[in-house]
């Protein structure tokens, strides 16, 4: 009987600290998750720059060349023999050099991009002929790792990259001031090469912008008008069950199978080129589409019916409705999910192994049918090389290709927000 | 009071009551039927809307009265499990016949919605999209003309003239609901359906409505679903009372409120349900 006194707010207040305990330990597991995954992400982005940034800037090399006449040939100066130049005015600064395998050892000091410069120079003006000028060429990885402090000095020479020689040589290099590190425009204007110096992303670059192109292009008018024939114009029935259903099974679909089908459908049957941003930008089509469908799909579900029945009950058509009410207002979900789509379209690899954009390829490429890598690409196949001088390069293409993501997702956001400006 | 109550026809008899016809009818409906999926959502229902009448449609909550009222523009068309039987007319037209457009079956029947739906841009453009699309219009100066007007007719004019430019959805709940009533008037309707068009609006902006439903009858038809009795009283001439999909009862406003005849009428008008 006594029990029955308690009355109810007593019996509220005795439980409420319960209560108050299980929402703090609520809270903190979700500030706890928070700040586990924000510090994961800190610790990613502070590696990559931490490895990166090196990257940005590259050593050179001040040489003085005197461009011989008679090694120079007026009517053939694409075949002139530059290297020569180089070894020559290597030589003349470093006189004591003698013997065949110190010269080698002397000549390495120079990035083989030396001999482009000059001829670059030669074919850009003839004048110079004849002259002797003062001349900065990017100098060997080895001698970038080196200046950069990536080669440890107290190791026995025989597991360094660098001869105690070369250590002697690069330091007088540096005490006549014939050596500085500049900012290395080479990596973000030049393509793949087997030398790390001379290696840059453009290449890589264009190929993804290429291919997104292609995406952008074919993904969002398809994805779009297929949202809006399945959510405002198509009846409910067992098809189009079956269709989104497929829909759905194909966002989950592994990337690396869209790329056989690529390989299978756009390459064997249709016979496109192998390697090119146009068979790339095909594959990742397939593969944005269903993300594209699905994100657009649910933002026309989210626009209030109660629009469509005001522009239906004004005696608009189902197609003026659509499109003068309902897509305006679905429009911002949408670019959401493309821009959502285009960023993994930007970041997958996989599928592009497949269809053979996973090539060495040196030149820029010029049109959507030449051999092109993308960027995950570029950093996968840099990733491989041996020289240590990639690995940097590795971080720094990451880095751009974050840029990119980023500067993506912001274009979504800003754009988002325009378009809801409009009430 | 013993014999009054044998007088009203039995709760057990479905079949409708009262005026349900009248002479020269702008729009008849007959055997009606709505089924949605495999609910029977309206049953035989037979009814004439007479011209610049306001007929008022009554009833409990899920009666199908609001169903029926969307298929006098064939708004249920939208939705795809709902099915309509039976025969409407519009002016001796049958609505529901192959060869008519919906589109302007809507341009002649307005509808005006429960919930405040104005579209989400300009004042003026709100008004001026059903003359747009329908090509009413031969200048800019004619559009100007039928939103002035418009707005006029729903009493709106005074109060938004100066910011035609601002979104409509920035106005008043009472104010959007004006807003759509002008919209729908724009397109120069002969009918004009109303759904409910108080719910959501508090005392002041309800009296103005149903002033202004008033003075719209002198040009048009008007069939207003309400929850409201006293609103169907006031603003009505014809009454029309829904139970479960059944039409039991039509009547003079005034006499249906006073002198029902059936039974769930009467239960329903005196509160005993609903």
């Amino acid at each position: 009987m006594s029990q029955q006194k308690i009355s109810t707010i007593e019996l509220v207040n005795k439980g409420l600290a319960k209560r108050y305990r299980a929402e703090k330990r609520f809270r903190l597991i979700g500030l706890g998750a928070i700040v586990l995954s924000l510090t994961f992400l800190a610790i990613l982005f502070a590696t990559i720059t931490f490895n990166g940034y090196t990257a940005f800037q590259q050593t050179w090399l001040e040489l003085t060349i005197f461009f011989d006449p008679q090694m120079l040939d007026a009517k053939n100066l694409r075949q002139a023999d530059y290297d020569g130049l180089v070894k020559k005015s290597l030589r003349d600064n470093f006189p004591e050099v003698s013997g065949r395998s110190q010269k080698k050892d002397l000549y390495t000091l120079v990035s083989s991009g030396a001999a482009y410069k000059l001829q670059d120079m030669v074919v850009a003006d003839t004048g110079i002929i004849g002259t002797t000028r003062q001349v900065w060429v990017p100098a060997s990885d080895d001698v970038d790792m080196l200046i950069k402090g990536n080669i440890d000095r107290s190791q026995p020479e025989s597991d360094r990259q660098l001869k105690d020689i070369q250590l002697a040589w690069i330091d007088q290099l540096v005490k006549e001031g014939r050596l500085a590190k500049r900012f290395n425009l080479a990596f973000f204007t030049a393509g793949d090469s087997r030398e790390p110096e001379l290696a840059g992303i453009f290449g890589a670059t264009i190929g993804s912008a290429y291919m997104l192109l292609i995406t952008l292009l074919l993904s969002f008018p398809v994805g779009v008008a297929t949202a809006v024939y399945l959510e405002e114009f198509a009846k409910r029935n067992r098809w189009t069950d079956l269709v989104e259903v497929n829909i759905n099974n194909l966002a989950a679909v592994p990337s690396i199978v869209f790329g056989l089908l690529g390989l299978a459908v756009f390459l064997n049957f249709f016979g496109l080129p192998r390697s090119s941003p146009l068979v790339g930008g095909l594959v990742m089509t397939l593969m944005t589409l269903p993300t594209i469908i699905i994100a657009s799909r649910i933002a026309l579900q989210s626009v209030p019916p109660s629009i469509r029945e005001a522009a239906l009950g004004i005696g608009a058509s189902k197609m003026q409705t659509v499109i003068h009410h309902v897509l305006p207002l679905a429009l911002p979900g949408m670019l959401t999910g493309t821009i959502i789509g285009m960023g993994r379209a930007l970041g997958e690899s996989a599928p592009l192994l497949m269809i053979g954009m996973v090539a060495f390829i040196v030149d820029i490429p010029g049109s959507l049918t030449d051999s092109a890598t993308a960027l995950p690409v570029q950093i996968y196949l840099w990733a491989d090389c041996p020289e240590q001088a990639f690995m940097e390069r590795t971080s720094a293409a990451i880095m751009v290709l974050l840029a990119f993501l980023v500067l993506m997702n912001g274009t979504a956001v800003l754009l988002r927000n325009r378009f809801e400006r409009r009430w | 009071m013993v014999e009054k109550k044998s007088q009203l026809i039995s709760v057990d008899d479905r079949k409708t009551v009262g005026q349900q016809f009248v002479e020269n009818p702008r729009m008849t409906c007959r055997d009606v039927n709505v089924y949605y999926g495999d609910k029977h959502a309206v049953h035989d229902v037979s009814i004439d809307i007479a011209r610049n009448e306001v007929l008022a449609m009554i009833g409990p909550s899920g009666c199908g009265k609001s169903t029926f009222l969307r298929c006098l523009n064939r708004m249920n068309d939208t939705i795809d499990i709902c099915r309509v039987t039976g025969e409407i007319t519009l002016d001796d037209n049958d609505i529901y016949a192959k060869n008519i457009d919906i589109v302007s079956l809507r341009a002649l029947v307005g509808m005006v919605f429960q919930k405040p739906n104005p579209f989400p841009k300009s004042i003026y453009d709100n008004v001026a999209y059903g003359p747009t699309i329908h090509g009413l219009t031969e200048s800019k100066s004619d559009l100007d003309g039928i939103v002035e007007n418009s707005l006029v007719k729903a009493g709106l004019w005074d109060e938004v003239k100066d910011r035609l430019d601002q979104p409509g959805t920035g106005l008043s709940g009472g104010q959007q609901q004006r807003l759509c009533i002008a919209r729908a008037i724009a397109v120069e309707p002969e009918l004009i359906l109303m759904d409910e068009p108080c719910s959501a609006l508090d005392p002041i902006a309800t009296a103005k409505i149903e002033e202004l439903i008033a003075e719209l009858r002198e040009q048009y038809t008007i069939v207003i679903v309400t929850h409201n009795m006293q609103q169907a009283a006031r603003v009505s001439q014809r009454t029309a009372y829904f139970h479960l999909g059944d039409l039991i009862e039509v009547g003079y406003t005034d006499r249906l409120f006073t002198t029902p005849r059936h039974q769930l009428t009467e239960d329903y008008i005196t509160g005993r349900f609903g």
